[in-house]
């Protein structure tokens, strides 16, 4: 196999690496493709400079975290210390709870509102009425488009506990008003749900565009074979759209120890302090936001996350290539 | 683009001479899912109207809880309010440039990254668009991020909230697959033929092909950039540079009023008193630009994702 073997159908990038690695002993060939595609390179440049600045020069700053970063010595200068951060990490008393409320707070999100884009992915594919189904779907989007400040907002203003109006509708049953976001062992209900709310709607696309390969004589058979309408959605519309599923759930595993980082972080406060501090937040106060911003050691606790996100990923990839028969890779 | 008008109805497919009849579960189960979806459409719309009303009622009126659905005792003193207040309006103009720089320098590298990656046979483009697609599974994280702005002096300058958030993969990926769908090869080879160089095929046939992803590109940068708040919160300190989340957090969230932003001390009395209306419209402006954008563009932006997901 050399360069001059012409692209092939599905060649997958390590393939294709490879290939090009093998290549640099008859480099004519590559040379002059090379050179007559000069131009898609020079179109090129621009992205993968800015890809090599914003994303691959952090990747090589992550040394920082076996190091004792100081301003004046820079990132290269400054003395290694092996593990030390992480060991320090391990042993604070932070480290348990950050864990403990990451992966809590992620999981209630996974569990919670996983399903529900799918729900409403067959329940809009189900509806006939062109013009009910776009409203549904136009006005379910909206959310998505509302930053995270205003969201966050919404909630601080809508649950006040004295002029908020969420309180003033439980009060109509006679519940006492509740400080919704005073209150630690609700913050993760506020979190959960407030996203169900704004993700839902826009959540559901994908489904719904996997919905639309679903060819429609499986529909016909099935009705002339006396299938209700709620069989049909069980047995046809969703297995069609597992495999979209399945793929979305791995990349939600691979982000386990990553939830939204902004909204928690805006809708934290002394109060709710205690079941709302995540790993990132954690990682955002220690190294930017205090008055001594430790780098080196916030760097630390960011990589040992990231880390695990993508052994995660992994992990969930592996499984599923072999048990749902679909990956990512 | 509605998934479910694509469903032909049964009975045209079934032809006219027979048409089958609901049954009376189905009925009972449609009815159902059309009674779910509208409620789950109340319950999202609910909130955003409620705000909107509660900002122009009277402020005693919404603190007594006489505001339920529409507004009470008309006026519009919170939005008076806001244009006096002048990190709000220095906010709202940054936030507007932030959106339309940022969506318009991101989309241009967009385009130029997804359309290398899409032509078939390009030497290397496997190893390019592994580098881009690792980065969506690891990155660097927001100190060593936070160290290179630094390195490069963009801090305090309008540029830390363009540059880093300049390219989004995702748009890369979804812009490519666009390319390699409505671009067939033949039409690369017969540029070729006619003599037409990679760039003017680009500029002169490819861009015109492409009005739908290109807007999708600059609607999701631009709205991106518009909610974006954290680049914000970390990269500057200099308050005339703050976009309107920033400023919208301290008043919402935080209930911060800086008594300096005002022009004169009655304003600022009059501001204290208005301050829980105050934060009915400061959302209402926060929400408004991007739910008046996005109507008009999601027909392409919902097409731009499905043919990204199909065949990403």
């Amino acid at each position: 196999m050399t360069a001059s073997t012409e692209t092939r159908a599905g060649v997958e990038s390590r393939a294709r690496s490879k290939s090009r690695v093998r290549a640099a002993k008859p480099a004519v060939r590559l040379g002059v493709r090379m050179r007559r595609n000069w131009q898609l390179y020079a179109m090129l440049a621009l992205p993968l400079i800015w890809l090599a600045i914003f994303a691959y020069w952090p990747m090589y700053g992550v040394i920082i975290a076996f190091k004792d970063y100081n301003v004046v010595s820079g990132i290269w200068g400054s003395p290694w210390v092996g593990f030390k951060h992480f060991h320090r990490f391990a042993e604070s008393y932070q480290f348990w709870k950050l864990i403990k409320n990451t992966v809590y707070l992620h999981v209630y999100e996974l569990v919670a509102t996983f399903p529900l884009p799918i729900i409403l992915a067959l329940c809009l594919n189900t509806v006939r009425k062109k013009w009910f189904s776009r409203s549904a779907q136009l006005i379910t989007y909206a959310p998505h488009f509302i930053s995270t400040v205003v969201v966050v907002g919404l909630i601080v203003v809508l649950t006040n506990p004295n002029t908020g109006v969420a309180n003033k509708f439980i009060g109509l049953f006679g519940f006492g008003p509740v400080d919704f976001m005073g209150d630690a062992g609700l913050f993760r209900h506020v979190y959960v749900w407030s996203g169900a709310w704004q993700t839902m709607g826009f959540s559901a696309i994908i489904y719904l565009a996997a919905l639309t390969s679903v060819p429609p004589e499986l529909h016909e058979a099935a009705i002339v074979d006396g299938a209700s309408r709620l069989r049909r959605m069980w047995h046809i519309d969703l297995p069609s759209i597992v495999p979209v599923a399945v793929i979305l759930l791995i990349l939600n595993i691979g982000s386990i120890l990553s939830v939204g980082f902004e909204k928690v972080l805006l809708l934290q406060n002394n109060l709710n302090l205690d079941t709302a501090e995540v790993i990132d937040t954690y990682v955002y106060k220690i190294g930017l936001a205090s008055q001594v911003p430790q780098f080196s050691y916030a760097t630390a606790i960011g990589l040992f996350r990231s880390v695990i996100g993508l052994v995660l990923l992994v992990l969930a990839n592996t499984f599923a290539r072999r048990f749902a028969k679909s990956s990512l890779w | 683009m509605s998934a479910a008008g694509t469903l032909p109805p049964d009975e045209t497919r079934l032809g006219v001479g027979a048409p089958i009849q609901d049954t009376r579960g189905d009925k009972i189960a449609l009815a159902c899912i059309y009674t779910a979806l509208a409620l789950f459409c109340v319950s999202v719309l609910y909130p955003l109207v409620y705000v909107i009303s509660a900002s122009i009622s009277n402020t005693h009126k919404v603190s007594a809880g006489e505001v339920w659905l529409w507004p009470v005792g008309f006026t519009l003193d919170a939005y008076k309010a806001i244009f006096d207040y002048k990190s709000i309006v220095t906010g709202f103009g940054n936030s507007v440039y932030y959106a339309v720089a940022g969506a318009v320098v991101a989309t241009v590298l967009t385009l130029l990254a997804a359309y290398p990656l899409s032509r078939k046979g390009l030497p290397g483009k496997g190893l390019i668009m592994a580098a881009f697609v690792f980065t969506m599974m690891f990155s660097g994280g927001i100190i060593p991020t936070y160290l290179v702005v630094d390195q490069l002096g963009l801090l305090n300058t309008r540029w830390a909230m363009i540059l880093p958030a300049a390219l989004a993969v995702w748009n890369v990926i979804i812009t490519r697959t666009y390319f390699m769908v409505t671009i067939p090869e033949e039409l690369v080879e017969a540029g070729k033929v006619d003599g037409c160089s990679d760039f003017g095929f680009f500029w002169r046939v490819v861009l015109p092909l492409s009005k739908p992803i290109i807007a999708v590109n600059l609607l999701f940068y631009a709205v991106g950039q518009w909610n974006s708040f954290f680049n914000a919160l970390i990269y500057l300190t200099n308050e005339h540079l703050f976009p309107l989340q920033v400023i919208l957090r301290q008043i919402l969230i935080q209930s911060k009023i800086d008594p300096s932003q005002m022009p004169d001390a009655s304003k600022l009395l009059q501001l204290k008193e208005l301050q829980q209306q105050l934060k009915y419209s400061l959302i209402v402006i926060g929400m408004i630009p991007p739910l008046l954008v996005y109507p008009f563009v999601q027909k392409h932006f919902v097409k731009g994702a499905m043919i990204g997901s199909l065949k990403g």
